[in-house]
């Protein structure tokens, strides 16, 4: 199965580079982007069938590794 | 004193460091591979190095944090072992759960190298023994992902503990919350910072003001 994981910045956690790419993107004339928030996306190729169990174990990774849940929250995706 | 400093893949102060404990402590510490699993018997200190371990891969100090040798030193720490975490190490630190908050990317976006202005907050820890409470000292730092950020609950606690060890003076070069530059843990035995004791170890090489905090070490081992 495939795993798909979007980690992002939990809401209030200032983001720096996010704010950086709204300001370029003003700069190139693009108008009306009100907030960027960047985030990282990771493909998992899992050998698990069972489809709770690989969400379970990509739950699993994320909290261990992939995200830090200090600042980060994560989503996951089963394919 | 026998002290210890881990090398990850990336590391770049190791031997910096290593210099700096043998000055300090009279005698070189172990080189400690990271795949190790175990520490050498008898140690005082560990010592967890500036750099790029892992080239900052997923985040900074990540990839170091669940290396195999990071179950002994957070047993170590967990004994009341002394572990000093600079930079990279700082990162690692966190990352292993040894202190709290996270270390996010510089406000200013840019990787900030230069001497800062810090206040010593408190001489209650094995580090910061040889210094007095509010005092200023000039430490380097060479970072890229150094502005702490906290809960509003854990930075009250910090606050409230007096474990904030270092605090930037004048501009603060990463927007780290309330100018933190470096943390202690709860048992006040773990302190990760990010300026560069380690480079400021030498008057013939542009300051020893760090030189003081690896002598609170020595004095912290012997009593």
């Amino acid at each position: 199965m495939k795993a798909k994981i979007h980690v992002t910045l939990k809401p209030g956690v200032l983001d720096p580079q996010g704010e950086a790419v709204r300001h370029a993107l003003g700069a190139l004339g693009f108008a009306g982007v009100e907030a960027v928030r960047q985030g990282k996306y990771l493909e998992l190729d899992l050998a698990e069938t069972d489809r709770g169990a690989a969400e379970a174990a990509a739950r699993a990774m994320c909290e261990k590794l992939l995200a830090n849940t200090v600042i980060e929250t994560f989503r996951v995706e089963i394919e | 004193m026998k002290a210890a400093v881990i090398v990850f893949p990336g590391s770049n102060c190791d031997r910096d460091l290593a210099v700096a404990f043998r000055d300090a402590f009279g005698a070189a510490p172990a080189m400690v591979w990271h795949k190790e699993t175990s520490l050498p018997d008898g140690l005082d200190v560990i010592g967890v190095p500036g750099g790029f371990s892992f080239g900052d891969y997923l985040r900074c100090g990540a990839i170091a944090a669940r290396s195999p040798i990071m179950a002994a030193v957070s047993a170590f720490a967990g004994r009341g072992g002394p572990v000093l975490g600079i930079c990279n190490g700082f990162q690692v630190l966190i990352e292993a759960g040894l202190l709290p908050g996270a270390l996010m990317r510089n406000a200013g976006l840019a990787f900030v190298c230069r001497d800062v202005t810090l206040k010593v907050e408190t001489s209650a820890s094995p580090f910061t023994a040889e210094y007095r409470e509010g005092e200023t000292v000039t430490f380097p730092v060479a970072h890229h992902d150094g502005n702490f950020v906290a809960d509003a609950e854990t930075l009250a606690r910090l606050e409230g503990e007096g474990r904030v060890a270092f605090r930037y003076q004048g501009a603060n070069p990463n927007g780290s919350m309330n100018a933190i530059a470096g943390v202690l843990s709860e048992n006040r035995r773990v302190l990760g910072l990010m300026p560069h004791p380690e480079r400021a170890a030498d008057a013939a090489l542009g300051g020893a003001d760090g030189a003081r905090l690896l002598r609170s070490l020595a004095g912290a081992a012997v009593s």
